[in-house]
């Protein structure tokens, strides 16, 4: 059982998983596309960084198994608890509709996670620094590879730009879920292991008015912000995409390979 | 013909400081920037590079198959261009 320093552990625990669920149910969704891509190039682009967010991901669960101490593996968080107990940001199970939608969705994901992981990289907790200092190098080139596709369909052609302006419509009400402040963002902020996701925002308009400015595109207002994801309240995509995340741990109890 | 919004580009890794950059394939890319993101994604997921080239494939001059003959065939008696007439001494080892 590990004692972290200033903070109650089934905080931590909590705030690990809910990091941890974003980039495993993120980087099985960006999985879908392998093999079914525009091109090539990026049939392979997206598992590469569905690989990233995976192996971020196993190095949350490990440290929450850890942390935990029930003798739980990362294999038992990845694929064998219930959809309520999953606590991904609700941007992560949207389904992935076309390729501007799913290159707007990694963008918003991306811009929020570099300065969450530049934060924890100099924040107090050894294994959660060093999971930082991998991640953000990993995250950098997310958002330079979908800002540069956001800029090409923003600003492309006819269809490329009302497939792109569709998408920014569609994932409006998922981005204020990633700023929400609550008793276990509060904790973790006051232990000083990770910054208050509230106080990323500017960066992230930054990042985005960056790119929305060169793609032609409006910040849109949103009207009804969807919430919920953090608390275990998912929307209908997310019983369905874990009947496929699930099934082969389901179907063959401890398979391995 | 209707331009073509996804051309060709022919990629060169460079392996390690002081090794040349090598031809390892090609992409399709919007453009140069489009174009250095594919070929880092393509061909360097398992370490194989340092730094990336990317020319657009319609850059590049062949040489005419036709003209194989006339270009290749002469060399082919001129083994004295080869160093294949010195005698190395054993403590040189493989060359």
């Amino acid at each position: 059982m590990v004692e972290a320093a200033g903070i109650a552990r089934k905080h931590l625990l909590t705030f690990l998983l809910r990091l941890a669920d974003d980039h495993l149910i993120l980087g099985h969704r960006l999985s879908e596309w392998c093999g079914h891509a525009p091109m090539l190039e990026e049939d392979l682009a997206m598992p590469n960084i569905a690989l990233d967010l995976i192996g971020q991901a196993r190095s949350l669960y490990q440290y929450a198994a850890e942390v935990e101490g029930q003798g739980r593996s990362e294999d038992d968080f990845a694929y064998l608890r219930r959809e309520r107990e999953y606590l991904n940001c609700l941007l992560a199970e949207r389904p992935n509709g076309d390729f501007a939608h799913t290159m707007l969705r990694q963008f918003y994901f991306a811009a929020f996670m570099h300065p969450f992981w530049q934060g924890m990289e100099k924040g107090g907790d050894a294994t959660l620094a060093a999971i930082a200092a991998k991640a953000v190098k990993e995250v950098a080139y997310h958002i330079r590879h979908t800002g540069e596709w956001a800029i090409r369909l923003g600003d492309g052609t006819e269809e490329s730009a009302r497939r792109m302006r569709a998408a920014v419509d569609a994932l409006a009400p998922y981005v204020d879920e990633l700023f929400e402040t609550d008793p276990v963002t509060r904790a973790v902020a006051e232990s000083g292991i990770a910054p208050e996701p509230a106080s990323l925002r500017g960066e992230f308009d930054r990042t985005i008015d960056q790119v929305f400015a060169e793609a032609m595109l409006d910040r849109p207002e949103t009207a009804w912000p969807q919430t919920g994801g953090r608390r275990g309240r998912h929307s209908e995509a997310m019983g369905y995409l874990l009947a496929d995340l699930q099934h082969m741990q389901r179907t063959y109890p401890g398979a391995v390979w | 013909m209707a331009k073509n919004e996804i051309p060709l580009w022919e990629v060169f890794i460079r392996p390690r400081n002081g090794l040349a950059h090598r031809h390892c394939g090609s992409v399709h890319a919007a453009d140069e920037v489009m174009a250095l993101q594919a070929a880092r994604d393509v061909y360097t997921r398992r370490g194989e590079g340092t730094s990336i080239w990317v020319v657009p494939s319609s850059a590049i001059v062949a040489s005419d198959p036709d003209q194989k003959a006339e270009n290749f065939e002469p060399t082919a008696s001129k083994i004295y261009r080869h160093p294949t007439f010195y005698k190395i001494p054993d403590d040189v080892g493989h060359m």
